[in-house]
């Protein structure tokens, strides 16, 4: 809740000031981390909190089809900002790759789009949209979710819902709870899902539990509002992880679509992303366009140019293009590769309890199941350092670190009991509504 | 433009409220009393694709922005002979838009420098960037930097400065409302509105003069509540390019900080007024001067021509280093679920450019070149003016400070110039300087003397 303060007489400019009564806020529980590891000295630190690709030196990687097209712009383009050229494009681009570049949805020019700030920004328009034209209308977000979502909708002062999605016994998709949440719901709800490589948990419904979400969304009138943030990091392939999307389309949903150009290009901090809304038809996309344009002016007028233009110079070129997929398949494959190696060594190690989940789960996080109390400890004795409630980025993880990791992971779990301190981490990572300030 | 209503018994008050809400976006003007219920067809049951329609099929067209939308008329005018005095976007002599060739420089530093990563900043933002940003508004050797009292995030140029700064006023401050200069740049109350805060307005422009309405400023602030958020432009006024002299601004931090009113600046063209950096933060520095609190928000979009990467800052000044330290991590709770972090490209430049003493001399130069083709864009088009004899006074052209004229034309004789001599500009009578060149001067004399003659 925001806090009030009293109201104070400022006399002269020495009297008191403003902000006084301002409380110290909590650290962001993902970005906190990154804090914390960087604060840390000890040579073994390692780093499995914020979701940023590594290679398996542990660096940050600037992806070659960036340096491509990095080189093919520089100097040429003007610093203006463009409200249409620019934006314009890629937000072709975005749409054409998730939607597909021939679809009639495409072709037919019935989406309306709008570039925005990464998967936050894109997230946040539409929260704004929804709350500007269904103002009393909730969200419903899975359990668990990526902490911000609920950040975001609150801030947008939509009041915000959950369904259940992940079981932390089977450390699966908690199906049936999943589709009596759906039903439950009061019919024309607002609906977030993850479509590929869920964060946190990794678990995604296969297709034929994508079909029944579907088709259920249909019977309820639900609106599926999908936030991209991974297409290509799931699986290694951009088609594969757009799957979800596609049979939401063909079953006639005019969905709503946050892409993130993050995490798939390594431009976290570039801040490219886009809001797509279907439309019956372009003149419906237009007017839908024209309000987005509008929250978005009021928020930061336009985006920044220099990201976007990276994207629509590889995605519009074919080249640059095919280079970028090989690079996407050959992260995933790491990822996966760290996966199968993590789970290796703690079986090695004879853990007691079960790590299947870890090359089951998909995408750049592990959902390890490592409770607060453990997480804490790895962070205190081993300087590893994680999300509280026990996701690992996989992408930290590397051969020289994995042995190290599941050695750690080892020691602090070998007497713990596996059931009741992994529902207690479930547990405890619900978020609440009210969130603190 | 708005829906037909019928009267229609029996429709729940969430509905009434959600069209009403939805109402008011399309159309303002249309005060909720006058919603008794709603057509049966407008959203009652909203559908999802499958059934034909879109929950959304109830969205009207919202109104183009009005200062954007002249540059998309402009572009539509097929006139071989057209000039855009709409968006204050800077060009040269040949009507082009310029990269400053000192941003160049940092870009291609930046680019060969293949150590550089893109991974997220920090939610505050580039901490050179910050750093660098609040000594070039507060002065190097300024006691608010030295003493640890400024907290400086990066947001999205002035706009997402402006924003930010809404927010967390909204959320901490205990007053709700934000005095601005009537006029002012018209995403000013967008941006606070949506922000969270409500909006007056204090007299500023005095059309009659064609300058500063000292009296009437000074008599609404002074009648202004106790602790009410004020918004100033720290120099080169927009849309008027009337600012206060000096002494004016003595007199208003002191009638300010005896009501115990919190400034809010907004500093768009530091370097762009007067072509000289420090001489355009003098009106920030004196208010920081003094010890008090205030809000700034910076940007880079005109006087590094970095307007598409949307670089800018917004600093609170803090009565001491603990406010400061606990209010930036507030600011970061506004940011976090906005855009997560800001872009890196953008500041990056800025960085290079501020830390290196070359690079910095040199950006003064080519920010000084801007300015003063500005400023003699006005005297050309004052000299224009007075050689045809147009009727009135154009002093205020030579006057007014910045990359905007407040013309005085009305809305009609806009129109007109707009049809006649294909001259765009915003309905206010605005015009943008950094559009004219010598060659385009004529032009606009001719039009602005056709339509003062000609349109009432």
């Amino acid at each position: 809740m925001w806090r009030r303060c009293l109201w104070r007489r400022g006399i002269s400019s020495s009297a008191a000031g403003w902000w006084d009564h301002v409380g110290a806020a909590p650290k962001d529980p993902i970005l906190g981390v990154t804090e914390a590891f960087l604060a840390d000295t000890s040579p073994r630190k390692i780093n499995l909190g914020v979701g940023a690709y590594r290679d398996d030196e542990g660096r940050p990687v600037v992806l070659q089809c960036v340096r491509g097209a990095e080189t093919k712009l520089a100097g040429s383009q003007f610093l203006e900002s463009l409200p249409n050229a620019v934006n314009t494009k890629l937000v072709e681009e975005s749409v054409q790759l998730v939607y597909g570049k021939e679809t009639d949805i495409v072709q037919e020019r019935r989406f309306a789009g709008i570039q925005a700030l990464s998967g936050t920004g894109a997230c946040r328009l539409f929260a704004e949209f929804q709350r500007r034209f269904y103002p009393e209308s909730p969200i419903y977000l899975p359990v668990p979710t990526w902490s911000n979502h609920h950040n975001i909708w609150r801030d947008a002062q939509v009041p915000v819902r959950t369904f259940r999605y992940y079981h932390p016994d089977s450390k699966g998709l908690y199906f049936g709870a999943l589709m009596d949440d759906i039903k439950s719901a009061p019919d024309n709800s607002f609906f977030l899902l993850h479509p590929c490589a869920h964060n946190p948990t990794g678990v995604d419904p296969n297709e034929e539990q994508w079909r029944e979400i579907s088709h259920e969304f249909k019977v309820k009138n639900h609106f599926p509002f999908f936030d991209m943030a991974y297409q290509g990091l799931a699986s290694g392939d951009i088609d594969t992880d757009s799957k979800a999307i596609k049979i939401f389309r063909e079953d006639g949903h005019l969905i709503g679509c946050a892409q993130s150009f993050t995490k798939i290009m390594g431009l976290y901090g570039h801040r490219v992303g886009c809001l797509s809304i279907l439309s019956v038809d372009e003149n419906q996309a237009i007017a839908v366009r024209s309000q987005l344009q509008q929250i978005a002016r009021a928020m930061y007028s336009s985006p920044p140019v220099h990201g976007s233009l990276l994207v629509s110079t590889i995605l519009g070129d074919s080249q640059l293009k095919a280079l970028w997929e090989e690079e996407v398949k050959a992260m995933v494959a790491r990822i996966i590769r760290m996966r199968a190696k993590l789970r290796e060594s703690l079986e090695k190690l004879d853990s007691p309890l079960n790590w299947e989940h870890i090359t089951n789960q998909v995408g750049m996080f592990c959902f390890s199941g490592l409770s607060p109390e453990y997480v804490d400890h790895l962070a205190r004795k081993f300087h590893i350092y994680m999300t509280r409630d026990g996701r690992i980025s996989m992408a930290g993880v590397t051969t020289s670190n994995v042995d190290y990791l599941a050695n750690a992971i080892h020691e602090v779990t070998r007497f713990g009991q596996e059931d009741s301190s992994q529902r207690r981490s479930f547990n405890a990572f619900i978020p609440h509504i009210s969130y603190a300030n | 433009m708005h829906p037909q209503l019928s009267s229609h018994p029996a429709h729940g008050s969430a509905t009434d409220r959600r069209l009403n809400s939805m109402l008011r976006h399309i159309d303002p003007s249309i005060a909720s009393s006058s919603l008794s219920s709603m057509d049966s067809q407008i959203s009652a049951s909203p559908t999802s694709g499958f059934h034909g329609d879109s929950v959304f099929a109830h969205v009207a067209q919202a109104p183009e922005d009005s200062i954007l939308g002249v540059t998309v008329a402009y572009n539509k005018d097929p006139s071989p002979i057209k000039l855009n005095l709409g968006v204050g976007a800077y060009r040269t002599e040949e009507g082009k838009p310029v990269v400053l060739n000192v941003v160049r420089k940092a870009e291609q530093l930046l680019v060969n420098d293949r150590s550089r990563v893109k991974e997220y900043l920090p939610i505050v933002g580039l901490a050179d960037f910050n750093k660098l940003s609040a000594k070039l508004i507060f002065g190097a050797d300024s006691p608010a930097i030295q003493e640890n009292r400024v907290t400086t995030v990066q947001c999205l140029s002035g706009t997402g400065s402006l924003r930010v700064g809404a927010e967390f006023l909204g959320r901490h401050y205990h007053e709700r409302t934000i005095y601005i200069p009537q006029p002012t740049w018209g995403n000013h109350p967008k941006i606070f509105n949506l922000g969270g805060l409500s909006v007056k307005y204090y007299r500023y422009y005095d059309p009659a003069t064609r300058g500063l309405h000292f009296q009437g400023l000074l008599e609404d602030l002074g009648s202004a509540p106790t602790g009410a958020i004020v918004l100033l432009h720290a120099c080169a006024h927009n849309p008027t390019g009337v600012d206060p002299t000096l002494e004016q601004w003595a007199q208003i931090r002191q009638l300010m900080r005896s009501k115990g009113l919190l400034p809010f600046f907004d500093s768009a063209y530091q370097g762009f007024a007067s072509g000289s950096l420090d001489a355009d933060a003098q009106s920030v520095r004196m208010f920081v001067a003094d010890g008090g609190e205030c809000l700034v928000a910076q940007s880079y979009a005109k006087n590094m021509g970095l307007y598409g990467e949307r670089v800018g800052a917004l600093s609170i000044v803090c009565k001491n280093a603990d406010v400061a330290s606990r209010v930036e991590s507030q600011l970061k709770l506004v940011i976090r679920p906005m855009f997560s972090n800001p872009p890196i490209h953008g500041a990056s430049i800025v960085a290079t450019i501020l830390k290196d003493m070359n690079m910095y001399d040199e950006w003064t130069v080519e920010l000084k070149a801007m300015a003063d083709r500005i400023i003699s864009m006005r005297h050309k088009l004052f000299e224009a003016l007075r050689a045809k004899d147009t009727p009135g006074d154009w002093s205020h052209i030579i006057k007014q400070i910045g990359m905007f004229t407040f013309t005085g034309l009305n809305s009609e004789q806009v129109a007109f110039m707009t049809k006649e001599y294909h001259i765009y500009m915003t309905s206010d009578g605005r015009i943008s300087m950094a559009g004219l060149s010598s060659k385009t001067v004529p032009h606009l004399a001719d039009a602005i003397h056709a339509a003062v003659t000609r349109v009432r």
